[in-house]
This record gives C-alpha cells, sequence and structure tokens, in this order.
C-alpha cells in the first residue's frame, strides 16, 4: 500500500479536475448532485413552458393557438417531461448531495454507476425531446399512454418514446440501487437504521419502490413494442388482446411511482419543520412507520385510477377500501407535522414557508384524494378537471415545493453563501398564489363537467378557465425569479456558518460550509 | 367582438385586465336526474364536509401554533416530541370515520352495479369522434356527431348557447324507464359521460360495459367523451333527450321508418350528380374530420385524397380502402357504418371532388355486392 501511495505524490490533492471533464467523468456525489438539479430544472422549464401552451390555448374557448393534435402533444410531453424529467431527477439529485453528508460518508457508494445514471439523462430527454421534430409529431396519447391509442393509433415517434423511457428506468434503477447500498453501508458508526434522518428513511424505501416498479413499466413499453413492430397483439382486441391490461399493468407501476414522487418530499418536510420549529421532529418512529405503511400500501391500490373500466363489483370495493386506508398513515404523518410546529419556537425562513404550505396544500390534495377514492363518486370526478387539480395539487406545492424549500435550506451549506431572503420570499408568495389560481379552479370546472385533455371547452368553463390560465402564467414567469436567486447566491453572499440555521441538527451541519469535496473522510461518531 | 377576441389571444402573455363574459360560475356537481345521481351527490357532500371539518382542526391547530408560538413573540420551544397514546389515537379515529364513509358508498355502488331487469337496451359504441346508439330490440341505430360549425370553433363565427355541447342526433329515452347501456368501442378506448345521469363508463375495444340509468325528468342532458381518444377527443359530445314514453314510441316508429326508407334509396337510380350532392354530406360528416373538408388532410397521419394515389386510381382499391379500412392506421373501414347509398355517394364524391375529376361512379347496387 505505502509503495502505492509513493508512487502517486498528489494523493492528498483532492479538489475537483478542471474544465468539461470535471462534468463528464466526475464520480463525485456533489457534483453529479449539481448536476442532476440543473437538468432537473432544464427539464421544469421546459415541462413548464409547455404547460404554458396548453394554458394559453386554454385561455378562452374556441381554437385560437395550437391545433387538435399539436395540444396533445404538448399535454403528453408536459406529464412526461414533469414526472420522468423534473421530478424524479430533483430527488435523485437532493438524495445524492445529501444522503453521503448525512449518514456521515464519504461519499455515494458505487461512485461509477453514479456517474452513468446521471449521464443516461440528457440523452433519454434528447430522444424523447426529439421526436417534437419528426414527422406526425410528438407522443400524443397522454402521459398515461393508453393502449391501443398509444400502439395501433400511435404516431411513428412512440418508438423513440419507448426507448427514451427503458433509458430514463435504467437511469433511475442505477439510481436507487446506489442510494440502498449508500445507506446500508456507508452509515457512520452508532447511527442505526432508526437515528436516521428522516429524509434519508424515505429516499431508502423510495428507492426499493423504485427498483420494484421500474422493470414493470420497462415491461410495458416493451409489450407495445412488440404489438407495434412484431406483430403480438398484447393490448389489441383484435388479435385477442386485452387493452384493459395495459392499464392494470401501467398502474401497477404508475401508484407507486406516485409514491416515489412524494415520499422524499415528506422526508424534506421532516427535516425543515424541526429546525425552525426549533423541536424535535414529533413520533420519529411513526414517521418511519407511517412512509413504510404507505409505500406497501401503494401497491395494492393501482386500480383506483381504473374504477370506470369496467371492473367487477368486488374489485371496485377492494381498490376502494385500500385506497382509503392509505389516507390513516397520510394523516399520521400531516398530525406529526402539526405537533411539531405546536409548542415550537418559529421562525419563518423562506424553507420553512415552503415546508408549511406544503403541508397544507399537500393535505387540500389529500383531501380530494380521499374524495376520489370514493369509488361511486368517482364516477362523477374519473379524467375530469377535478383529478387534474387533485394531482397538481399533490405534485406542484407537494413535491415541487418541497425541493424548493430543499433548495433554500440546503443552498448556504452547497454554496457557503445565505441566498437573498428577502428575493426567496418573494418567489415563495408569487409562487403560492400563482399555483393556488392555477389549480383551485380547476376544482370547480371538474365538478361542472369538464373533461381533462380537451384543447376546447363548452362556455361554461370559460371563467374559471381564464383564471387558470392568468395564474399559470404568473406561476411560470416566478420561477425565473428562483433561477436569478441561485445564481445570486452560487455568486456571492454572506458567508455561511456551518451550523446555518440555529435549529438545525444533523451530520450535515457539522461540516464547514461550503461542504469540502469528499465529505467525510474520517466517519463522524454518532451517539 | 371576434377581432377582440383574437387581440387578447395574441396578447394573453402579457393580458393584465380579465374581461369575463361568459358569467357561469357552477362550482359543484350536478345533483342529476336520477337517484343514482342523486346519491352520488350525496355522498359527494358527505365527504366534502367531512373533509372540510378534518381541514379546521388540523389547519386550525397549525394557524394557532404559527400565530402564538413565534420566536419574534419569545416563545421558548417545548420538548416533547413522542407519545404512543396520541399515535394510537389519531390513527384509530380517522380509521373508523373511513368504515363511515366506506357504508354508504358500498351501498351506492352495489346499486349502481345492479343492471338487471332493464326495460330498454342500447348499445353505445365510441368511434374516432363520434358515438353510435343502436337500439337492440326494435332494431335502429344511428350516429351522434358534432354539430357545432368549425367556424365556430375557429372563431370565425359568434358561438352557440351549446357551443360543443350539441349533436346532429341525440340520444333519445324514455323517463322512468330502467335504460341499460352497453357501451363498448370499434378503434381507441373513449368513455361515456353524462353527469346528469352519473353513467361514466370506458368505452372499450373488445369489451362490452354495463351501465344503467331511470331518468325522472324530461329534459335535454348533456356530457362529453371522457377519455383521451387522439385528435378530436374534445369534440365528440353525449346529448340524451329524455322524453315521455308515449313521445317516445312515436320517435322509435319514425326512426324505423326512416330506416326503411334509407333502405329504399339503394333501388334507385342515381345519377352522378346526385351521389357527388348527397356524398359531399356524408364526406363532411365522416371524413373531413381527418382528411379535411379540402380533402388536403393532415399529413402523415391523415393523408390528402385530393390528388391521391387512391382516390384517383382504380376505383375497386377506392372502394375497398372506404369499405374495409387500412389496418394499422387510423382509417377505419366505414362498411359496417355506412348504408350502401352513402358509401357509393362519398366514394363518387372523393372521386370527382377538389378537381380528382375521374368523372366514374359506383353505384349503391355494385357497393351492396362487395359488401
Amino acid at each position: 500500500m505505502s509503495a502505492v501511495v509513493g508512487e502517486h505524490h498528489d494523493d492528498h490533492h483532492h479538489g475537483p479536475a478542471k474544465g468539461l471533464t470535471r462534468w463528464i467523468f466526475t464520480t463525485n456525489h456533489k457534483d453529479i448532485g449539481s448536476m442532476y438539479l440543473w437538468f432537473s430544472f432544464i427539464m421544469f422549464l421546459i415541462g413548464g413552458s409547455m404547460a404554458l401552451v396548453i394554458r394559453a390555448e386554454l385561455f378562452e374557448p374556441g381554437m385560437q393557438i395550437v391545433v387538435p393534435g399539436f395540444f396533445n402533444q404538448m399535454t403528453t410531453m408536459h406529464g412526461l417531461i414533469m414526472v420522468f424529467g423534473a421530478v424524479m431527477p430533483a430527488f435523485v439529485g437532493l438524495a445524492n448531495w445529501l444522503v453521503p453528508m448525512m449518514v456521515g460518508a464519504p461519499d455515494m457508494a458505487l461512485p461509477r454507476m453514479n456517474n452513468w445514471s446521471f449521464w443516461i439523462l440528457p440523452f433519454a430527454f434528447t430522444l424523447l425531446l426529439s421526436s417534437l421534430f419528426m414527422e406526425g409529431g410528438a407522443p400524443n396519447f397522454g402521459w398515461t399512454f393508453y393502449a391501443p391509442l398509444s400502439t395501433t393509433y400511435a404516431p411513428p415517434s412512440v418508438t423513440f418514446f419507448i426507448f427514451g423511457v427503458h433509458m430514463m428506468g435504467i437511469s433511475s434503477i442505477m439510481g436507487a440501487i446506489n442510494v440502498i447500498a449508500t445507506i446500508l453501508n456507508l452509515r457512520a458508526p452508532g447511527m442505526t437504521l432508526m437515528k436516521m434522518p428522516l429524509f434519508v428513511w424515505t429516499w431508502l424505501i423510495t428507492a426499493f419502490l423504485l427498483i420494484a416498479v421500474m422493470p414493470v413499466l420497462a415491461g410495458v413499453v416493451t409489450m407495445m413494442l412488440m404489438d407495434i413492430h412484431f406483430g403480438t397483439s398484447f393490448f389489441s382486441a383484435a388479435g385477442g388482446g386485452d387493452p384493459v391490461l395495459f392499464q392494470h399493468v401501467f398502474w401497477f407501476f404508475g401508484h407507486p411511482e406516485v409514491y416515489i414522487m412524494i415520499l422524499p418530499a415528506f422526508g424534506v418536510a421532516s427535516q425543515i419543520i424541526p429546525t425552525f420549529s426549533r423541536k424535535k421532529l414529533f413520533g420519529y418512529p411513526s414517521m418511519v412507520y407511517a412512509t413504510a405503511s404507505i409505500a406497501v400500501l401503494s401497491f395494492i391500490v393501482w386500480a383506483h385510477h381504473m374504477f370506470a373500466v369496467g371492473l367487477p363489483l368486488a374489485g371496485e370495493l377492494f381498490f376502494m377500501y385500500a385506497t382509503m386506508l392509505i389516507a390513516v398513515p397520510t394523516g399520521v404523518k400531516v398530525f406529526n407535522w402539526v405537533s411539531t410546529m405546536f409548542r415550537g419556537s418559529l421562525t419563518f425562513e423562506t424553507p420553512m414557508l415552503f415546508a408549511i404550505a406544503f403541508v397544507i396544500l399537500f393535505t387540500i390534495g389529500g383531501f380530494s384524494g380521499l374524495m376520489l377514492a370514493i369509488a361511486p363518486v368517482d364516477f362523477q370526478y374519473h379524467d375530469t378537471y377535478f383529478v387534474v387539480a387533485h394531482f397538481h395539487y399533490v405534485l406542484v406545492p407537494g413535491a415541487i415545493f418541497s425541493i424548493f424549500a430543499a433548495a433554500y435550506y440546503w443552498l448556504p451549506k452547497w454554496t457557503g453563501h445565505m441566498y437573498d431572503e428577502a428575493l426567496g420570499k418573494a418567489h415563495f408568495w408569487l409562487s403560492f398564489i400563482g399555483l393556488n389560481m392555477t389549480f383551485f379552479p380547476m376544482h370547480f370546472v371538474g365538478l361542472a363537467g369538464m373533461p381533462r385533455r380537451i384543447p376546447d371547452y363548452a362556455m361554461q368553463f370559460a371563467d374559471f378557465n381564464r383564471i387558470s390560465s392568468m395564474g399559470a402564467f404568473l406561476f411560470g414567469v416566478t420561477q425565473l425569479l428562483f433561477l436569478f436567486i441561485v445564481l445570486k447566491c452560487i455568486r456571492g453572499g454572506k458567508q455561511a456558518t456551518a451550523q446555518v440555521w440555529e435549529g438545525a441538527e444533523g451530520l450535515e451541519w457539522t461540516l464547514p460550509s461550503p461542504a469540502p469535496y469528499h465529505s467525510f473522510t474520517e466517519p463522524p461518531q454518532v451517539k | 367582438m371576434l377581432s377582440r377576441r383574437r387581440l387578447m389571444a395574441l396578447a394573453l402573455p402579457c393580458l393584465a385586465v380579465p374581461v369575463f363574459t361568459h358569467a357561469d360560475w357552477q362550482v359543484n356537481m350536478t345533483r342529476g336526474v336520477t337517484d343514482i345521481s342523486e346519491s352520488v351527490f350525496n355522498l359527494h357532500m358527505t365527504i366534502f364536509w367531512i373533509c372540510v371539518i378534518i381541514g379546521i382542526v388540523v389547519f386550525g391547530v397549525m394557524f394557532w401554533s404559527i400565530f402564538a408560538y413565534r420566536k419574534s413573540k419569545g416563545a421558548k420551544p417545548a420538548q416533547f416530541h413522542e407519545s404512543t397514546t396520541v399515535e394510537i389515537i389519531w390513527t384509530i379515529i380517522p380509521f373508523v370515520i373511513l368504515i363511515g364513509m366506506a357504508i354508504p358508498a358500498t351501498g351506492t355502488l352495489m346499486k349502481m352495479y345492479d343492471t338487471s331487469d332493464s326495460e330498454l337496451d342500447i348499445k353505445i359504441t365510441g368511434y374516432q369522434w363520434k358515438w353510435r346508439y343502436d337500439y337492440l330490440k326494435d332494431d335502429f341505430g344511428f350516429f351522434s356527431t358534432l354539430a357545432t360549425s368549425q367556424d365556430q370553433i375557429y372563431n370565425k363565427d359568434q358561438k352557440g348557447d351549446h357551443y360543443l355541447l350539441e349533436v346532429d342526433e341525440p340520444l333519445v329515452i324514455p323517463v322512468n324507464k330502467k335504460v341499460r347501456f352497453l357501451v363498448t368501442a370499434n378503434d381507441v378506448i373513449h368513455s361515456w359521460w353524462v353527469p346528469d345521469l352519473a353513467v361514466k363508463r370506458d368505452a372499450i375495444p373488445g369489451f362490452v360495459n354495463e351501465a344503467w340509468a331511470i331518468v325522472k325528468e324530461p329534459g335535454i342532458y348533456r356530457g362529453q367523451c371522457a377519455e383521451l381518444c387522439g385528435k378530436d377527443h374534445g369534440f365528440m359530445p353525449i346529448v340524451v333527450k329524455a322524453v315521455s314514453d308515449q313521445e317516445y314510441q312515436e320517435w322509435v316508429l319514425a326512426k324505423q321508418e326512416q330506416a326503411r326508407q334509407e333502405y329504399e334509396l339503394k333501388n334507385k337510380q342515381w345519377t352522378l350528380q346526385e351521389l357527388v350532392d348527397r356524398g359531399e354530406q356524408v364526406y363532411l360528416k365522416n371524413c373531413a374530420a381527418c382528411h379535411q373538408a379540402s380533402g388536403e388532410g393532415l399529413p402523415p397521419a391523415f393523408p390528402a385524397l385530393k390528388g391521391s394515389a387512391i382516390a384517383t386510381g382504380p376505383i375497386e382499391n377506392h372502394i375497398n380502402t372506404v369499405l374495409h379500412g387500412v389496418s394499422g392506421t387510423a382509417m377505419q373501414a366505414f362498411g359496417p357504418q355506412l348504408s350502401e347509398v352513402d358509401l357509393a355517394a362519398v366514394v363518387t364524391y372523393e372521386r370527382n371532388a377538389w378537381g380528382n375529376n375521374k368523372g366514374d361512379m359506383v353505384t349503391p347496387q355494385e357497393i351492396a355486392e362487395k359488401k
């Protein structure tokens, strides 16, 4: 060993490489985490621009800006890009940055695979986005790509979509393996599982969900590929296949996928709320058990997305009861967050504002989710704007607000500088107003009977749609402010202390700000 | 008026002052016109109020904490962070509430699923992008397509009262009779939804789904396709006209008579001009959504007919394409959908419109031989 060290006299220089190769060849969890976060922000802007095309067309009745076929491409690509390009990579980016620092490890357990799992993504999304310029246009069958619309009746670009999804799946699975390997193997001495920060716990459970369901997604798109190019009839009734089978397989992936996008958000809120309440998280063990219960239940509720396909009565009842059960552990989490705030000593910095809004608005999304679980009533809600309102309430102020909260909370640790608090608060309030303006009226038009995924609508829905469109533009433009705040924070600002926040607890706050290139070269002791 | 609308669409991103012209601020679900839709509405309201009460309690505690336990007011944090008793209580209470919600929901769902003893059976078939209604016992059926003009959709004409929610021929049903709907589809998945009936059933190729309704009041009830089914998903509305039993019987007789007359037309000697004139109407109703009124199509998914190899080539190929469709594409088999007369008319029209000027024609009798 000593002979080897002797030959590498620059062995103690552990800084990053210079130039472009630093980013292409890096195996450093911070570099890769940053790339994931930047990538997801770019995708967030692209997917968001598509949402603005949709909202501009829906600003008033009649077809004004796009044709119906292109409108369908926009709804499809918006969904795919936001789910697979914005939310999921953002959480992987957070995991990359934070998990090693939180468990007291020097880096991720499998750094080369880490590099690869990131670098697949730009290629996957280039492939997907390139379909916009192909003959016949981009995928236009909705992000849920129900067969046979996505097979027999799909544009030729569906094949590119399928390969894109395969690549995203490979990337996600490798990312998940890495997270599990890091958490299970690289924890500092003394950090038992039940002492791990909740963000680490939620990501551990999320990673298992990813490994369980991404192969199912790969399976369903492969069956599509076979139907389209190799003459099989998995989903074609004319050939003895079954279009409903597609939905069962898709939602067996799709429902756990929903929790893949929200469990890490629970973790973020569980880190931030105690810090700014200056009080320990209430009911830590029950938080862990609730997260695990939600993950387990997520595998037996998939058909609640399919109440209208004509399931037998027994099936409807089973999936209705199972879905309602999810309200119990989710309720426990909300009660615990509120109890953490109760009798604390609260301050309201930007991360806390986003976290509080997360709890309130996610709970509203949870309420509409509970309503959707009631099968007989779901016949009136299903595939209307009520559903659009529901899942945007759990995804935008749910997943995306928690990502903003996380960014503000850990930015000082990442950059060494405090962000501009006044601008951060402005970003929060404009986003908060914009998103509620956009999504709250969707509950109303949905209940009044407006189906989703339509490029034009009857006159009675005009007023609320107009409000939604104005809110969407406010929300969209506000996100450029976030970009400005982050760039400003990277370039300079008040020097951040190691602790950063008065009430912050955890190993990452024992490192200096900015955190050193290799997090813990000596394992810290956890009492 | 029109120019102002277009201007607003262009100026959208910087538009600050909205003009609200179509005041209809319906915020809630309809009660509908059946017993089932009434119980669905009641369930919806029950669950809604339960959520509101839970929300008031939870957010109440939260806002109290935000208000009262601020550091700026000198709040000192308490030390508690665990209580098994409390955790058990707030696991059990929601569980009990859920059971309370599940019981009435189960009852309503069981009623919805009881499709026995129907007095009238109607088969509903979803097509891209129209509905077909077949009255099984009375042996007739018809297509129901959007009646709103393209000019209204593309803002060249004032939008009507029932913009996008009007059809050329509504589904007619009698009131106070149990009507069973057998829902299926011909191409992709559609979903037949009429909010006032609380009926939403996916129309799936290869499957027949069942639903039922007893409408209590005569009237016109409007709905839409609820499952993304391609380009014109937003343009295939549903209109149900509920009438008294007597009126219904008269309507059935008239429809049967009309079907007989259509059948008779087959034996008439048609001239080229007569077929072209009829064909134009058939084309606009059945073909123009994809191939466009101009015959120029929307390539590559929907090819042009103007000057195309099929519409100007051998008539045999042309007839076969229309009758049997092109598998693996959006081109449907129109043989089972249209009458011999309409098929002959539309083929003749396509060969003689937009400068195709083939000058040949096909008679209904010739179509009947090939069908």
